[in-house]
């Protein structure tokens, strides 16, 4: 222990970095949204729980959730087979393919709203296939979850996508040598090691998409109990004068996406200890 | 030790850290006192009674007035000129009546407000940023032009629309945006509910069931009465769309043939008014400007151009004019047939309202 | 985060060593199901976006483009990222710094907050910054005495704007540093490399990379971001309208492929950055 502090300041530059960061998030993050939690207690707690339990902000909550849910989950899946096919296979067009992961980050969200709905309205592009086949996409739940599937699927590709290019292949190497199966290799030496970042890239998709508003108003329909996400019943309340309602539903909103991202990033501290002294051993 | 040169190492970073952000927050703010000395500078020149040689209001409105505004104040700008030798340039914002009312209530400087509805600007008066008898200030209850409800149809009305009873049948997909967040929808709410209590014989149950009704029919509730159209219009969704008169006779100027306008029997005299806030034209001394551009609505040019863009003329003159361009209908209006918004806004729109009762579960 | 070239294993391809990959059928079916998937989540609403901006031909494009409002537009977007870009970057090192090479208590819960931002509603993300510096907020009275304008104005929206893209740098460099760990710093150090020296000379080049690749990303989104500064603009035109807030009022306008070409510019921006990026990216590597 006394070794390592003593290995630690060696390094010069804690005080102020670590200072100015704190700081930094204080004035930017922190405080701000204290001031958020300030408002919503200007309700009293019956009050505050009559509208954090409202039927409508209720089912609201519940369709942000399960559809960011399902998002995530789509996007864990094809994120992974994303960064798979753009670190271990070659086809043309590859580092145009891997700068347009990104697209989703830098494309304004409303921009992304309009262009979706477009195609996947009963009258666009895809959405005038879909519909002889009575699938619709665009004002239902499965059109909010395109929606949060665009908005989450660089969180997925980028954070598999480094681990699995500093991936050694010994092990491959050896389960191959002992003649397990391609398919068990993936799934008994590869897939564990890649758990660690499919589980950050799956929460702070999850995390994003409960949260997302611009890109969602459009393709929602926005119909209450049915298709009315929560931070939409967020901007309801303020349109309503009511603020400090607005700040109860957004509080809530807000510790349900502080616990997630706390969860797992605790979850792979965890897992990553556990696979250093796995391999250490 | 020497944890305590680090203590105080870290204090004197985290001092000159706070000054720089501090220093730079002040830099950041700059902007913002040379553009408020400007005003101030155009205050003392309005004060010293000589004409200000450059004004800048900002009129602070709902969605869709834009084009009206655009032409207004062109023709504004030019007027003052000539009658005070000075510049004026007005700066306009828009968006939905209730977000730029609470923009105002936040502290967004404008010097006029003109929205869609009367209870936005009741809010704005609540924080005393402008008196509360404001609705006194002009003629005709501070409303220089009116709209109504009207609907829009496709070409040649293939389902037949023709009253507020055909929107209830089945089959028909009927377009509106949200009241609760719509200033324009909350009008074609009460002409719907108002039409429903006459020929229900003020029944209030069978009104609210007919309104329930009404929005089964409804696929997408748009936040705003722009994006309504736009779902309407370009998404092609819905066999109906309720909006303002103005906004569909723009419909069918943007778009051209593909639509018409259906006149309902009985709709609702809409009102959006104007006010000057008080509260900022005093701080940038710009009250004498935002009257003058005010009053000027109420004027031959100004109402001439409210009617060119589809809005209903106060008057007389104007209004036999352009008496054509308007369908003759029964119009109800807010005051009488509703008790004011106030009473409107509590009983239909607040929480627990008659709309809220309408996406009850189980009802 | 793809900008990771620390690994001089994972600059080349891997090689072809056929019991390590997969056979020639699979490895077609996994790249069409996956570009499939991108083509229909991702592709589609550019081209539409691209179709849509040139629907009523070149000229119409450029006048949408060359539009007074959408300059100013422009203008504020620009100066808005110059502000937020470098102030998130000098933090997002700082914090990088502490969180990796040091131990201290609290780290976890450092690292999540710094991730927040992510995770926050942009409508909450303009909220906030309204009710503490609005009229009717906590520091608004103050505000008001002292005739500084924050919301409704230039610094609300550089605010929200920092918010928001907070967490890009600081979350690109944590895993990045954490992953080279102390050893050439402390090298450096022991070989009598001061502060700065150690960071320019040692660090730096270390992470030079997924530095670029953050800032690109903190711009990209600085640029186009909309829920949280479209709560604290105010939307007066020519004035406190950014490029995307100005997208909303031409699309609102009726005025479709306007709307669309302005989109179009902030979407062909992006795609050249990150394009040029991963281009350079590879000719670095190969040089090594």
């Amino acid at each position: 222990m006394t070794l390592l502090r003593k290995k630690d300041r060696v390094l010069p530059g804690l005080s102020i970095t670590l200072g100015f960061s704190v700081l930094y998030l204080s004035l930017i993050v922190l405080i701000p949204l204290a001031a958020l939690a300030l408002k919503s207690a200007e309700l009293s707690p019956s009050q505050w729980w009559d509208t954090v339990s409202d039927p409508r902000v209720v089912a609201s909550y519940k369709l942000s959730l399960l559809t960011a849910f399902f998002a995530a989950l789509v996007n864990l899946v094809f994120g992974l087979l994303l960064a798979w096919v753009l670190v271990r296979y070659k086809f043309p067009g590859k580092r145009i393919v891997d700068g347009l992961i990104d697209l989703p980050f830098a494309l304004p969200t409303a921009v992304a709203g309009i262009a979706l709905t477009t195609i996947y309205a009963p009258k666009g592009w895809v959405g005038s296939i879909l519909e002889p086949l009575g699938i619709k996409v665009a004002y239902t739940p499965l059109g909010i979850t395109l929606a949060l599937i665009f908005i989450g699927i660089p969180f997925v590709v980028r954070t598999v996508q480094p681990i699995l290019q500093d991936m050694e292949s010994d092990m491959e190497e050896a389960a191959a040598l002992l003649g397990a199966h391609r398919a068990r290799t993936f799934f008994k030496v590869i897939l564990p090691d890649l758990i660690p970042p499919l589980l950050t890239g799956f929460a702070l998709a999850f995390a994003r998409g409960i949260g997302e508003y611009g890109s969602v108003v459009f393709i929602s329909g926005n119909m209450p109990m049915k298709t009315e996400i929560a931070p939409l019943l967020i901007i309801t309340k303020l349109e309503q004068y009511e603020y400090s309602q607005a700040a109860a539903v957004a509080v809530v909103l807000l510790l349900i996406s502080f616990v997630l991202l706390l969860l797992i990033n605790i979850l792979q501290r965890w897992s990553n200890r556990r696979l250093r002294s796995v391999k250490g051993g | 030790m020497k944890m305590k040169t680090f203590k105080n190492l870290r204090l004197v970073l985290i001092a000159t850290l706070i000054l720089t952000v501090l220093s730079a927050c002040g830099s950041k703010n700059n902007n913002e006192p040379a553009a408020s000395s400007g005003s101030s500078s155009s205050k003392t020149a309005s004060e010293s009674g000589k004409a200000p040689k450059n004004i800048e209001l900002l009129n602070v409105s709902y969605d869709p007035t834009r084009e009206l505004y655009e032409e207004f104040n062109k023709s504004f700008a030019a007027y003052w000129k000539e009658k005070t030798g000075g510049n004026i340039t007005i700066k306009q914002s828009h968006g939905g009546s209730g977000k730029q009312a609470r923009a105002v209530i936040d502290g967004l400087q404008a010097d006029v407000v003109t929205l869609a509805l009367g209870y936005d600007i009741d809010a704005i008066a609540a924080t005393g940023a402008l008196k509360e008898d404001w609705q006194k200030s002009f003629e005709q209850n501070s409303t220089p032009y009116t709209s109504t409800i009207v609907f829009l149809v496709r070409k040649g009305n293939p389902k037949g629309i023709k009253d507020w009873d055909d929107l209830i049948k089945d089959g028909i997909q009927v377009i509106t945006p949200n009241p609760k967040t719509s200033g324009g929808a909350r009008w074609n709410y009460l002409a719907a509910w108002g039409y429903a209590t006459k020929t229900l014989g003020y029944d209030e149950p069978q009104t609210l069931d007919f309104l329930k009704k009404l929005f089964k029919n409804v696929p997408v509730l748009d936040t705003g009465a722009r994006g309504s159209t736009t779902t309407f219009v370009e998404k092609g969704i819905g066999d109906v769309l309720l909006a303002w008169e103005n906004e569909a006779y723009l419909a069918l100027k943007e778009f051209g043939d593909d639509y018409e306008i259906v006149t309902p029997s009985i709709s609702i005299l809409a009102e959006p008014p104007v006010a000057i806030v008080d509260k900022n034209v005093d701080k940038k001394g710009t009250r004498e400007a935002a009257e003058e551009y005010l009053k000027y609505l109420y004027t031959e040019q100004g109402q001439e151009i409210a009617a060119k863009n589809f809005y209903r003329p106060r008057l007389q003159s104007v209004a036999d004019k352009y008496k054509d361009q308007f369908g003759q209908l029964n119009l109800l209006t807010i005051d009488q047939d509703f008790g004011g918004w106030k009473e409107a806004q509590a009983k239909h729109f607040a929480d627990g309202g008659t709309f809220d009762k309408i996406y009850t579960p189980g009802s | 985060m793809a900008g990771i070239v620390t690994n001089p294993r994972s600059g080349k391809s891997q090689p072809a060593r056929p019991h390590l990959t997969e056979s020639r059928a699979v490895r077609y079916t996994l790249i069409g199901i996956a570009l499939l998937f991108l083509g229909l989540i991702v592709i589609l609403p550019m081209v539409s976006v691209i179709a849509e901006s040139f629907r009523k031909g070149w000229e119409a494009y450029v006048s949408a483009l060359s539009d007074p409002d959408a300059l100013s537009a422009l203008k504020l977007t620009l100066i808005t990222a110059a502000i937020a870009v470098p102030l998130n970057t000098i933090f997002g090192v700082a914090a990088a710094w502490a969180i990796t090479k040091f131990k201290f208590r609290g780290k976890n819960l450092l690292v999540t907050l710094i991730d927040l931002p992510f995770a926050v509603s942009p409508v909450v993300s303009g909220l906030i910054y309204v009710l503490l510096f609005g009229a009717q907020g906590f520091l608004g009275p103050w505000l008001d005495k002292h005739d500084i304008n924050i919301i409704f104005a230039t610094p609300g929206i550089v605010l929200a704007t920092m918010f928001v893209t907070f967490p890009f740098v600081a979350r690109e460099l944590i895993p990045l540093m954490e992953a080279q760990g102390v050893q050439d710093e402390e090298a450096a150090v022991s070989l009598g490399a001061r502060g700065w020296r150690v960071f320019f000379k040692v660090t730096l080049p270390n992470i030079k990379w997924g530095l670029l690749y953050g800032m690109i990303l903190c711009n990209a989104r600085a640029m186009g971001e909309f829920g949280a500064v479209s709560v604290v603009s105010g939307h007066i035109r020519g004035e406190t309208n950014t490029l995307p807030l100005h997208i909303e009022i031409v699309y609102n306008e009726y005025q479709f492929s306007a709307a669309f070409a302005v989109a179009s510019l902030l979407m062909l921006l992006a795609i050249i950055t990150l394009v040029a990026k991963s281009v350079l990216e590879s000719r670095m590597s190969q040089e090594h």
